[in-house]
């Protein structure tokens, strides 16, 4: 009997759909209660945000509880958009993380290219000494980056922020490296007997070839730029300056009872972000995976 | 004769080429990291050594800041919480991840939109979350305390009581764990199927083939994702900062929600104690070097790679 429903589940996909048992079915419908009471706690409380988001102060402190709404409460969206300046702090936002992934993606690949397919002395080294850094906390490094942007006048600025891209993230390298490994030799040999450059390789057969991870590598560096909370916090002081995450911190202190307002404001901020992950979903899963097997 | 050693000349050559091309090729990560790595952490430690506020400049004070440290309550304190989210915190979330892969791994029905649900909440940017997450673990009008009196519990004062903050900390955690599912999902779905279906010849139980398979197959992924979430967990910072706004102060009720990220924080740039920092920083970066080092060191025992290692 156990036999029989562990086949059925395993091979349901090919001849066996008739076999299914009722205890299969049950097994089955087990499985998706679980993976459906999971989905509530991943998707409640977005639910709710998007509730809140929509409910006045009245509804939102109303005993007994009100589940939904009479009247959608839409002005908390306004509010939000004007109780702190949201669009100069999307456009900040948006500035920071754009010019990050520009840079990424000049660096990080230039880099991945050498360790993955140049074979120089000390390459090995090299990516040793590059994966250690990764286990570097942040923090051991803040204080004298902190003074040294100082003395270059750069403290309240973007710099801080934009410039480390420009240069290549472990993390990122290692993706790309990987991925550049997997190319096959054959493709990019006969350009070589024909004297094609290191860079023309690169640049005209290898960075094609890669869009699909580059692209990964892309979002995954908006993604963490855009929400960054504590490097905007260190270096910007003029609030003028301030990215949407400092801006929502500091808006939390200054209305704190307002929830349907600080619910439409986080809104706001985690959106544009899913939206962006819709459209992108299937090279991004491929992309992560890309990690995953090594 | 000649032409041998012409030959060698031309290998040298050859050599020194391709060794300028790798350097030139990997010149960006080499610059970025003796500007943003290596000169930082070498001046880390001179400024420990030192009384520094950023204006006069750094002077010299010897061991004095590490003394202080081991005498500074906070210090013990922000230390406590952050092992405690370490070590509360990252196995649970790791194994719950595992079991929603393991779930969806299963052929399921549906599982790409599974999968985007858990993934979902990782999107969030930090602040948001843990703002949306103050919301519903509000003590008086939060859904959580609300269900919990549904089912007669009354539910704690998350955020004030200073037992319950990081217990809720925990909790959120739950909520991000989409990415190491979608990670361990990956790791998964390569272990071949021959396996299994060798053990079932076998009769092995599925909870056998678990810990025979399944576990050995994948734990190169564990390793990774240990080591990734122990550091993160370490410089656990922006959750902690948001969570504290429910009482208005930085470190939240009695301290409980002052992680050392955060004191360290509050070292440098709220009080400008560069070099007291300095120390703290070179601690963390000996205690996380420590806890990778037992990892790995015990990793032989639990870590099987592919033939092909």
């Amino acid at each position: 009997m156990a036999e029989q429903s562990i086949s059925a589940d395993r091979l349901a996909t090919k001849t066996f759909k008739k076999k299914r048992t009722g205890r299969s079915i049950a097994k089955s419908l087990s499985k998706h209660l679980i993976l459906c009471v999971a989905g509530v706690f991943f998707l409640g409380p977005f639910a709710y945000l998007l509730l809140t988001s929509v409910k006045s102060i009245d509804d939102i402190f109303a005993v007994p509880f009100v589940w939904w709404p009479e009247r959608f409460y839409w002005e908390n969206y306004s509010n939000a958009v004007h109780a702190i300046p949201f669009l100069r702090y999307t456009l900040n936002t948006l500035f920071v993380s754009l010019l990050s992934v520009l840079g990424e993606l000049i660096a990080a690949p230039l880099t991945a290219y050498g360790l993955a397919r140049i074979p120089f002395k000390g390459r090995n080294a090299l990516f040793m000494i590059m994966m250690g850094t990764i286990m570097l906390p942040a923090q051991s490094t803040m204080v004298p980056l902190y003074v040294l942007y100082n003395k270059l006048d750069m403290v309240n600025s973007y710099w801080p922020l934009i410039l480390p891209a420009y240069f290549g993230a472990a993390y990122y390298i290692f993706l790309l490296r990987q991925f550049f490994m997997g190319i096959p030799h054959e493709i990019t040999e006969s350009a070589k007997i024909d004297g094609a450059s290191e860079f023309r390789i690169y640049s005209q057969m290898i960075l094609p070839l890669s869009i699909p991870a580059l692209f990964t590598v892309g979002l995954l560096v908006f993604l963490n730029s855009w929400k960054d909370y504590q490097l905007p916090l260190i270096y910007l002081n003029d609030p003028n300056k301030w990215t949407l995450s400092v801006g929502l911190k500091a808006f939390i202190g200054e209305y704190n009872v307002e929830w349907g307002m600080l619910m439409a404001a986080a809104a706001l901020f985690a959106i544009p972000i899913i939206i962006l992950y819709f459209f992108v979903q299937k090279v991004f899963i491929q992309g992560i995976t890309m990690t995953g097997s090594k | 004769m000649a032409r041998a050693g012409g030959n060698a000349v031309g290998i040298r050559r050859r050599e020194r080429k391709i060794l300028l091309k790798g350097l030139l090729f990997t010149s960006p990560w080499i610059i970025g990291f003796l500007i943003f790595q290596l000169y930082p952490i070498v001046t880390s430690f001179y400024y420990s050594l030192t009384e520094y506020n950023l204006f006069k400049a750094p002077k010299w004070v010897g061991l004095d800041n590490y003394k202080a440290l081991f005498q500074d309550e906070k210090f013990y304190k922000s230390m406590y919480n952050t092992l405690y989210i370490t070590i509360v915190g990252v196995v649970p979330h790791m194994a719950y991840a595992l079991a929603m892969a393991l779930l969806l791994n299963a052929k399921v029905k549906g599982q790409s939109i599974y999968r985007t649900i858990y993934f979902l909440p990782t999107l969030v940017p930090a602040v948001a979350g843990s703002l949306l997450w103050m919301w519903l673990l509000n003590s008086q009008y939060g859904l959580i305390n609300m269900a919990l009196e549904a089912i007669g519990i009354a539910g704690p004062n998350w955020l004030i009581d200073p037992d319950w903050t990081k217990p809720s900390l925990v909790l959120m955690g739950f909520w991000g764990t989409g990415t190491i599912t979608v990670m361990y999902l990956a790791a998964l779905q390569d272990v071949p199927k021959m396996f299994y279906e060798a053990a079932e010849i076998d009769g092995a139980s599925k909870w056998r083939q678990f810990w025979t398979i399944t576990f050995p197959s994948i734990s190169p992924m564990t390793l990774f994702q240990l080591i990734m979430m122990l550091i993160s967990s370490f410089q656990y910072f922006t959750e902690g900062m948001v969570f504290a706004e429910a009482t208005q102060s930085m470190g939240g009720p009695e301290n409980s929600l002052l992680f050392y990220s955060i004191y360290l924080y509050q070292q440098a740039f709220s009080f400008l104690n560069m070099g007291y920092a300095s120390a703290m920083a070179w601690m963390l970066f000996l205690v996380v070097m420590a806890f990778a080092l037992v990892i790995f060191k015990t990793s032989a025992r639990w870590v099987y790679y592919g033939g092909d290692k």
